[in-house]
């Protein structure tokens, strides 16, 4: 009987049996200065994240309506020299939402703030292994994948494609030696040999033209199967690629990439998002973008399933089985309770087309696949989420 | 011995009569093709290719099939042929991006999911004008309708909700939340029922259509396949509605469920990708539409077996049978 009229109170007041819900979220750019680059090609969009973020709102605000929910987003953007946690105080004085674009050091400085112990902290920027492992916070969940995460991906496609013999060359920007800590790491994982190493160091004696230096510079590396670049600002590496002394392929941050995200993602109804991002914003959707919008929608999703728009309920839902975001890589994506990485496919492709999307055809796993890539719950020596 | 040739004879002549009683078409649009392949259901074989609009996807017939309806979603219009000819006709003004769409037991509204907009928009194929334009949540997709007209259902995506229209006042009525990713919605058992598949959640919600409750949720467990890719999208009721055949997507699997206990009964394997599918006249074959191999398997309904791969074009997507 009493079920009857529960059914009957929902049938009978529809969409107004939810109470009103708003959910202020807010979204913080900590501005950091950009090392130069040999050519201006590729330009870092202003809005990078951010716009991902307000595909994400609106895609919420669409489902909220018909359940009497509503959601803003308010932006701040950290001038280079002005200190960010002040305006993340004041961001969570508004909020215990927050979606984070800035570098690991802050990303933690935020997180160990008094006024964040409640909160919801989402990085979106950065893929630093250590904060999805000893340096891990428990209000800090990562919608973006970890460096490990691509750098695994990446090998299982060396794996697949029996490339087992590798040279790599590096740069030395600390973007650039996180990749290549984590690429050796994935290497030695998937038992893949690294049989030569080199360092592009700007301050090289460069005489002539990058084209004509690779030649020489990929001469003494002798024979191999693939070349690993690691080029995470996109400084050297376009220049490698059809200039070196072997004819051999390119992997890494040129080339066959291991990407979060790229325009060249269509299936799984992803077209659908490309082309409302790009109706949005004039562009196409970057990696940040996709962290953030990813963000967005585990919240929206959260609070559309729950009901609830306090962070403890909502915290409690992401992390548990119960959760799932449909990502638009053809698998229901969630977080890992040990370390709060977003589990999610990685896309194996180069600029023209998807290649293949990891984690690959028979790699394992005893629980899921996706723990294939990334720290699994017995590597990561994360303990704030136990 | 002579009258045992003559009921062989016999039988054979009633074999040939049956099945020229039973013949018919199934029409396949190939996605990534803009094409449309016919299929016969009596010989199995391709017969005829017509040329439609960019990115054909939905497809259905009018009540006397004297004319086909096609989602040509690039094309952004719904395309309007004479399936004797393969001429197009004209175009239906049908909002940006059509995806899927159904045709109301009136014979004249058409309800398109408009996947770009969130919207559901409803065409007088008669008049060719736009009745109604209906707020729904992001990327729908999933159209169906009662049998007495009255209810129109949408599914969007992204969302994650069946949104239930009143056709008379084209508004919407109920919004009732599914699991992730919803794709396809049926109309079952007299229309007392309405089922909703989930491709990313992986289940099938069954909801009573009187109260909106959910009634039952189906899951899938296909051996050797992951569960993360046994994603349910496309499926049809069996003759009586005792029933349900069900795409399960990447899976490559069709699965039977039974619709009075909700429990899969059988798995049937078939080509890569599998999307929609449709019977043939007396509802003893199906054609299912395999988008990542580009073919069409025929499946043995009673048998519960597939009988036979037929190549059609690139990433074939609807289904739709004519006789």
């Amino acid at each position: 009987m009493f079920r009857m009229i529960k059914i009957l109170a929902v049938a009978l007041f529809g969409q107004s049996a939810f109470a009103d819900t708003v959910v202020n979220v807010g979204y913080l750019h900590v501005e950091v200065p950009r090392a130069p680059t040999l050519s201006n090609l590729d330009p870092i969009p202003e809005n990078n994240g951010l716009a991902g973020a307000q595909t994400g709102l609106k895609d919420n605000q669409t489902t909220g309506k018909f359940l009497g929910q509503t959601y803003t987003l308010k932006q701040a953007s950290v001038p280079e020299g002005d200190d960010p946690l002040t305006t993340a105080k004041d961001m969570l004085a508004a909020s215990p939402f927050l979606i984070l674009d800035a570098p690991a050091d802050v990303l933690l400085a935020i997180a160990d703030l008094p006024e964040a112990q409640e909160a919801i902290l989402f990085n979106a920027s950065s893929g630093a292994v250590a904060l999805r492992d000893d340096a891990c916070r428990a209000n800090l969940l990562h919608s973006l994948p970890s460096d490990a995460m691509r750098t695994d991906a990446l090998a299982q496609t060396l794996v697949q494609k029996r490339w087992s013999d590798l040279v790599m060359i590096a740069g030395t920007h600390p973007a650039d030696l996180a990749y290549a800590t984590a690429m050796r790491q994935s290497l030695t994982k998937f038992g893949l040999k690294l049989s030569g190493e080199k360092t592009w160091d700007a301050d090289a004696d460069m005489r002539r033209s990058a084209a004509q230096e690779i030649p020489l510079f990929t001469q003494d590396f002798g024979d191999y199967d693939a070349m690993i670049i690691v080029d995470e600002l996109h400084d050297f590496g376009r220049y490698v690629l059809y200039n070196t002394w072997q004819a051999r392929p390119l992997v890494g941050s040129e080339g066959l990439s291991a990407l979060t995200w790229a325009p060249v993602i269509e299936q799984w109804g992803a077209a659908q998002l490309q082309s409302r991002f790009e109706e949005q914003h004039g562009r196409d959707m970057t990696p940040t973008d996709y962290a953030a919008w990813a963000a967005m929608r585990t919240l929206g999703e959260a609070v559309t399933r729950t009901k609830a728009s306090d962070p403890t309920s909502l915290r409690h839902y992401i992390l548990s089985d119960e959760f799932e975001l449909a990502g638009f890589k053809g698998r229901a994506l969630t977080y890992r309770d040990w370390n709060g990485q977003l589990r999610q496919p990685i896309a194996i492709a180069h600029p023209r087309a998807l290649v293949a999307q990891a984690p690959l055809e028979g790699f394992l796993h005893q629980t899921n696949e996706l723990d294939s890539l990334g720290l699994d719950r017995p590597e990561s020596k994360c303990e704030a989420f136990q | 011995m002579k009258s045992l040739l003559k009921i062989t004879v016999a039988s054979g002549a009633l074999m040939l009569a049956s099945s020229m009683a039973w013949s018919g078409e199934i029409w396949v649009t190939n996605e990534k093709d803009d094409t449309v392949s016919v299929i016969d259901t009596d010989s199995l074989e391709v017969i005829k290719t017509y040329e439609t609009g960019e990115r054909p996807r939905g497809i259905t017939f009018s009540k006397d099939y004297s004319r086909v309806y096609i989602c040509a979603s690039d094309s952004d219009a719904v395309q309007v042929m004479d399936p004797n000819t393969g001429e197009i006709l004209h175009d239906l003004p049908s909002g940006e991006d059509p995806e899927q769409f159904v045709l109301h037991p009136d014979d004249t509204h058409l309800y398109i999911a408009n996947e770009d907009d969130a919207i559901t928009t409803v065409v007088n194929t008669q008049t060719r004008k736009v009745v109604a334009q209906i707020d729904v949540g992001v990327e729908p997709e999933g159209m169906a309708v009662s049998p007495d007209g009255k209810i129109a259902i949408t599914t969007s995506e992204t969302t994650n909700m069946a949104h239930w229209i009143d056709t008379s006042t084209q508004e919407l009525f109920a919004n009732t939340l599914v699991d992730s990713r919803p794709r396809h919605a049926e109309f079952a058992k007299d229309g007392t029922e309405m089922w909703v598949s989930s491709e990313i959640g992986g289940t099938l919600t069954v909801f009573d259509t009187i109260s909106q409750s959910e009634k039952a949720k189906i899951s899938f467990e296909v051996q050797g396949v992951h569960p993360d890719r046994v994603q349910p999208v496309g499926f049809e009721f069996s003759s009586g509605d005792t029933h349900a055949f069900v795409a399960l997507g990447p899976s490559n699997h069709i699965a039977v469920v039974n619709a009075e206990t909700y429990e899969v009964e059988d798995y049937i394997l078939v080509g890569r990708r599998v999307w929609h599918m449709a019977f043939n006249a007396d509802k003893t074959r199906l054609f299912t539409t395999n988008g990542v191999s580009g073919d069409v398997t025929v499946i043995d309904v009673a048998a519960r077996k597939a009988l036979k791969s037929i190549k059609v074009g690139r990433f074939p997507w609807g289904a739709a049978f004519r006789p």
